[in-house]
């Protein structure tokens, strides 16, 4: 293989691995809030294109994807109130088998919404066939919107989470539920924003990725598979450690095709996620976790 | 056990019921269905042991299906002939190899279905043991998450692979004769017979599983369930037995896999799909988790209602709604065991027979 | 949509024949087995409001010979076992004389043998060859053959002067029949196959199998798919400087694929039925005027671009009601004698000319070689 093809491999690669990257990101924020893993989190992402490009009939890009992030952000809350928010003490299971149904009736719902068809945002910059020539290597614009998008989104909630009010009253939550109780912090709002924020996130990477991936009823859960396995694969309710491990997980399946057929792209990432389960069962990041697991 | 055995004569009286009001009345095909189901009934049985019983969540459930069905499959419809050899005339003398036509006159070599239907259900058991010691040691999400695992790596090599027809699937699978004059096959002239066959599997498995439930493991089991911590502190090996339970449930669902691929005459990539498993689970939990009697009543209505078209497009929906509305309202199961008892208790307020 | 017992019933308008006072003659019962939701949507979705529409307009006319039509729509999501479980249905239950359908051949493949046993007229909807060769007595099916669009392909690539191509497909049913086509024909018409890949029908990007081709060397690349992400192979392919014809099959034949793939869908060149460039033919093309007619109607009662998905159950439906007609009877085997020796019928997939050895009826010369030409397809050449 030479120079210039293993180049275009990883910039495929780091692609696939923004999106898996934004999915995961997604997971991490309601893992943090509510130690449990939202099945139904690829869903947003589908949700968010999906309302983009029916609001993008009558308004302009920008102004389209600020309201499918809105009207995701304001379903993710709405779910959170239906189905979690008044549980008394739910364990893990009912809580994941609740999101897992969440993801089968969002995905009909959507399906007898939008019909089968395929959807797609128009290119931000440029067409379907504008690259940037880099070398020998060829980069599409969309795909820097993804990668640049994706690095200021991470970013802000670095900065979210550790400077702003709300977003520390979230970690306080998530780093000892009770505690933060006891300070007069509330917990079950602080749930909901999970939900919102993770939601908002979610539709706003369909909205980035549309162009390049289209968005159909069914996109979601391949998504969210990808993005658990990247979760994982950074430990999860690690956010920054989750786009560094969706690079990887992105570029090893890129490569991965140079050598294997394409054929089990997926087995392979699924593979790494087994692995990574068995040989770390207590969570990628030891005992802390293993601690932590218990209470939920 | 007295109890136990009434219970199983009196759903084998309904099983013949069943099929004696549906001669009566002239609706016969729905035996098509009722056999379908009771397949269907045999994985979501031994989900039943594994989720309600032992507490251990699997959302792969239609991988172990798929294991048994495809190999199953693959073994009675690809034609050995081709490969000749010593192993093959070998195999062939023996008698596990068998020649019979194919649907366009040709001869065909197989593996007949009874030594395919072995090697499916010991591949699948010995594929639970192997990923079942790392899988089970998990708990909460992750455990969700490596079943999930799982099923997604067996859906994606079916897919993937054009040995088992890829997107396909596999089709002509032949009849399997069970005994001399029994076969398990989906012939509109044989639908009587497969309709008590398939229902002889599931009493068979009913009374293995009411009998594990009733045991020393199953009271192991319960245990489990409650509180894994003091199960081990008061000595009971929960690593062994969970494998155990983990292991009978994926033969139940490698069983099932076969029997419904031969009756069906195929089977297809859809069967390994990570629906199927959630749709095996929400019965479980629709049938009140930890209860066979409730689980295998669930599972007959739905899967009946579903294989007949009831539910129109809204197929999957209403199992993910099922999931969502017991886990909100009734995270015990809708059918739980304490409901019976409950209501018991309101009627007879001394108390019925204290039941396990 | 959703009727009494769950199956999508898209009836006899009862009240029409009523109000009209004509009584009932006996109802043709034909059922269909698509898979209105699952992976396959996209081929049960139009095939399944094609009948509907179809049904409704044949019985406003008052039906063939005289009986309404009785359409009994059954959603398989691209199970097999349901599609298994439905077609024993349809056969004993429901007493059809025909099941068009199903949308994929897997399911078609699993049904065969039912519909054989039941003495009951198939015409699937799914596109692979093994459906009807060998022939089984009551199978027909609808969609042209793979191996004449491929050869389609290899004659243009032959004028062109291509001999080494990379081969990409979908992994479902229709990627993998083309596939196994593809490989077939290839070496008879002196093209080698340097690179083959098979991605998923869900995949996001496929820069990395486009960037192999291209590092193969390949002078053309042909996608077998039927799905979205065809649209994203050729983004990728021109994303990444590739810049040789690209051969699509006709599974591409759907707008909003093009669409989707915008700049990159240009100078496409992909083998199709007509359907697609019905307002471009000329007047002397004896399809014309059906595939004008099923496009119009189509388009103005669903809003949505017609496809060829829709169109084989069309003339699934078609061929079955001209077969009543000609056979005037609904009994079966007279209605599948009748499809049998059926010749010159003008469907939207081509000219079908039945016989006892061909179930299918259609040859290379329902295939146009197409072009997409500023967003819109466009016959190739001209």
């Amino acid at each position: 293989m030479n120079f210039d093809l293993f180049l275009q491999y990883m910039v495929a690669g780091v692609t696939y691995g923004t999106i898996y990257g934004i999915v995961a990101v997604g997971f991490n924020i309601i893992y943090n809030a509510t130690g449990i893993i939202n099945f139904a989190q690829g869903e947003f992402v589908m949700l968010g294109g999906m309302t983009a490009v029916t609001l993008g009939r009558f308004l302009p890009l920008p102004a389209a994807i600020l309201g499918a992030v809105l009207i995701t952000m304001i379903l993710g809350a709405l779910l959170e109130i239906l189905f979690i928010r008044w549980l008394y003490r739910p364990s893990v299971l009912r809580m994941i088998v609740i999101t897992i149904g969440l993801s089968i009736l969002i995905r009909e719902v959507a399906l007898h919404i939008w019909g089968e068809s395929v959807r797609a945002l128009p290119y931000f910059t440029g067409t379907s066939v504008t690259s940037i020539r880099l070398g020998g290597v060829y980069i599409s614009p969309q795909v820097l919107w993804v990668v640049g998008i994706s690095a200021v989104v991470v970013v802000i909630l670095g900065g979210f989470f550790r400077y702003t009010l709300l977003g520390m009253q979230m970690r306080a939550c998530a780093a000892n539920r009770d505690a933060a109780r006891l300070c007069g912090i509330s917990a079950k709002n602080m749930v909901t924003f999970s939900f919102m924020l993770s939601a908002a996130i979610g539709a706003l990477g369909g909205c980035i990725v549309s162009p390049i991936t289209y968005v159909q009823y069914d996109s979601g859960v391949p998504l969210a598979i990808k993005g658990f396995t990247v979760a994982i694969l950074g430990g999860l309710g690690n956010s920054m450690a989750s786009a560094g491990a969706g690079m990887l997980l992105g570029i090893l399946e890129s490569l991965s095709i140079s050598v294997l057929p394409a054929a089990y792209k997926d087995v392979i990432s699924v593979a790494i996620l087994l692995v990574i389960l068995f040989v770390r069962p207590s969570g990628l990041f030891g005992s802390i976790e293993a601690a932590r697991l218990k209470e939920f | 056990m007295r109890k136990q055995g009434l219970q199983i004569a009196g759903f084998a009286v309904v099983v013949a019921a069943i099929q004696l009001v549906t001669s009566v009345t002239g609706n016969v095909y729905h035996l098509t269905q009722l056999t379908m189901s009771a397949y269907y009934s045999l994985v979501v049985l031994g989900l039943c042991i594994l989720t309600g019983y032992a507490g251990q969540i699997s959302i792969g459930h239609a991988g172990f299906f798929a294991i048994g069905g495809y190999l199953s499959a693959l073994l009675t419809t690809h034609d050995f002939s081709v490969h000749g050899g010593p192993v093959v005339s070998g195999l062939a003398a023996m008698g596990i190899l068998t020649r019979r036509p194919d649907l366009y006159g040709g001869e065909l070599l197989t593996v007949h279905p009874w030594p395919a239907c072995i090697f499916a259900v010991l591949t699948a058991v010995a594929v639970a043991y192997a990923i079942g010691g790392p899988v089970l040691r998990l708990k909460g999400h992750y455990l969700a998450m490596a079943t999930l695992g799982f099923g997604i790596i067996v859906y994606r090599i079916v897919l993937g692979t054009e040995l088992v027809g890829a997107a396909d699937g596999i089709y002509n699978v032949p009849a399997f004769p069970l005994l001399p004059g029994i076969a398990v096959s989906g012939k509109f002239s044989l639908r009587v017979m497969n309709y008590y066959v398939a229902w002889v599997f599931v009493i068979l498995g009913m009374v293995f599983l009411l009998n594990l439930v009733h045991s020393r493991v199953g009271r192991a089991l319960a245990s489990i369930h409650g509180a894994e911590d003091a199960a081990e502190a008061v000595g009971i090996p929960t690593a062994r037995y969970k494998l155990k339970i983990f292991v009978v449930s994926a033969a139940f669902a490698a069983v099932a896999g076969v029997l419904l691929t031969h009756y069906n005459g195929g089977i297809g990539p859809s069967e390994s799909s990570v629906m199927k498993s959630v749709r095996y689970l929400a019965i479980v939990a629709i049938g009140g988790m930890a209860n066979l009697w409730g689980t295998l009543l669930m599972s007959l209505l739905l899967n009946f209602l579903s294989l007949r078209g009831y539910f129109g497009t809204f197929d999957d929906a209403v199992f993910g709604g099922i999931l969502i509305l017991i886990m909100l309202f009734a995270p015990d199961g809708l059918l739980r065991r304490q409901l019976f008892e409950e209501l018991k208790g309101a009627v007879f307020p001394a108390g019925g027979e204290k039941e396990t | 949509m959703r009727g009494r017992n769950g199956i999508i019933v898209a009836i006899v308008s009862l009240a029409l024949l009523v109000g009209a006072g004509v009584q009932a003659a006996e109802p043709i019962k034909v059922g269909a087995i698509l898979a209105v939701t699952g992976p396959a949507s996209f081929l049960g979705g139009p095939e399944s409001r094609t009948l509907t529409m179809l049904a409704e307009e044949v019985n406003a006319k008052g039906g063939i010979n005289g009986h309404k039509v009785e359409l009994f729509i059954m959603d398989s999501g691209a199970n097999p076992e349901k599609a298994v479980s439905f077609a024993k249905q349809l056969i004993e239950e429901k007493k059809v004389l025909a099941i068009l359908g199903p949308s994929t051949s897997g399911e078609t493949m699993q049904i065969k043998g039912i519909a054989e046993e039941g003495k009951t007229i198939l015409l699937s909807c799914a596109a692979a060859e093994v459906i009807v060769n060998p022939v089984a007595k009551w199978v027909f099916k609808t969609p042209q053959k793979d191996s004449d669009a491929i050869q389609a392909i290899f004659n243009q690539m032959k004028k062109m002067k291509i001999s080494r191509i990379g081969v990409l497909s979908g992994n479902t049913g229709f990627g993998k029949a083309g596939k196994g086509q593809i490989e077939k024909l290839a070496p008879e018409n002196g093209i080698t196959i340097v690179a083959s890949e098979v991605y998923d029908k869900a995949s996001t990007d496929l820069t990395a199998e486009v960037t192999k081709l291209k590092a193969a060397n390949v002078e053309a690349i042909v996608n077998w798919s039927i799905v979205p992400a065809q649209s994203i192979v050729i983004k990728n392919a021109r994303q990444i400087g590739f810049a040789g014809p690209i051969f699509q099959s006709h599974g591409f034949g759907n707008i909003k694929y093009v669409e989707a793939a915008g700049a990159a869908a240009e100078g496409v060149i992909f083998p199709a039925g007509r359907l697609l460039v019905a307002d471009v033919l000329p007047d002397s093309n004896p399809q014309k005027a059906v595939l004008v007619k099923y496009k119009n109607d189509y388009e103005k009662r669903y809003k949505e671009d017609a496809s060829t998905f829709g169109g084989h159950a069309y003339d699934a439906f078609m061929i079955l009601a001209k077969a009543i007609e000609k056979a005037g009877s609904t009994d079966k085997e007279k209605v599948r004698d009748a499809i049998e020796s059926m010749k010159g019928f003008v469907g939207t997939g081509g000219v079908f000319d039945f016989s006892a050895e061909d179930h299918n009826g259609l040859g290379i010369d329902a295939f146009e070689l197409l072009t997409v030409k500023d967003g819109k397809f466009a016959l190739y050449g001209k």
